[in-house]
């Protein structure tokens, strides 16, 4: 079965493309990606602040039931035309992987489906590869998270 | 050199998981590693030469000690790393199409 989200990422090269087709009316997956509301619901992340216009800026956060931050993410929206693209800057904040830039652009197939393709730009190879690894690490951070917790409490 | 090991054999586990990720920000030896795991040294040494064998840990001697270093490109090497990565991103894209969906029934 194919799969419906596809990430390219070439060997060498400082970019990813992400693309993927909805069954929705491109108005809708745009809507998705514009109101603050919907944003929250889908990046598991509360949404601090999200002007989706030109010159608008956004800021994510996760925290974890005690209220430290798990994650936070920052940008500028440089680019925002409803139903058609998004171009905006990326940062995760505390990590040493640098600024993306992201472009978004929203295409309508028929009616009732849509298609997104995400191209991000970091700042070097490096950087990308790291990102690409990161829900891996994730995973690591959690599973090390979880030892220290079980650690302490023995002390 | 055991070729039954393998890198996926070698990050199915939890202990040699974390181990990877406390290696990955700095090199240390078997001793400041086990210091972290509430685990029996020679368990921890266990991990150490299955992640070695496998090429995701590196020895280094460094005057009398040795010191674990994290092989990024071993890692990199894994064929599916990128796998994770895709499906965060579809899980996302999932969940936009089951919320959106309600939005179109409301119309």
């Amino acid at each position: 079965m194919e799969q419906k989200t596809k990430v390219t990422a070439e060997d060498g090269k400082q970019e990813m493309v992400i693309t993927r087709e909805f069954d929705l009316p491109v108005e809708l997956l745009f809507k998705a990606h514009a109101e603050p509301g919907i944003v929250e619901q889908w990046m598991g992340s509360k949404v601090l602040k999200m002007e989706s216009k030109k010159h608008g800026s956004y800021q994510l956060q996760k925290t974890d039931a005690q209220g430290t931050v798990l994650f936070g993410a920052n940008g500028v929206i440089h680019e925002f035309s409803p139903n058609r693209k998004i171009t905006r800057t990326f940062e995760m904040e505390n990590t040493p992987f640098g600024v993306q830039l992201e472009i978004y652009e929203f295409e309508k197939l028929t009616d009732d489906t849509s298609k997104l393709t995400m191209h991000v730009i970091y700042e070097s190879v490096a950087q990308r590869d790291q990102v690409l690894q990161l829900p891996f690490a994730q995973g690591l951070n959690y599973a090390h998270n979880q030892l220290q917790d079980i650690v302490s409490k023995l002390r | 050199m055991n070729l039954r090991r393998d890198v996926f054999q070698a990050i199915a586990d939890p202990t040699r998981r974390a181990i990877l990720l406390l290696v990955a920000s700095q090199s240390l030896t078997a001793g400041a590693i086990a210091a972290n795991f509430d685990t029996a040294r020679p368990t921890v040494s266990k991990h150490l030469q299955i992640l070695t064998e496998c090429e995701l840990l590196q020895q280094e001697q460094n005057g009398r000690e040795i010191y674990y270093h994290f092989n990024a490109k071993k890692m990199k090497e894994v064929a599916d790393f990128i796998e994770p990565f895709r499906k965060m991103w579809d899980d996302r894209f999932n969940k936009i199409e089951v919320i959106m969906k309600q939005y179109k029934t409301k119309k």
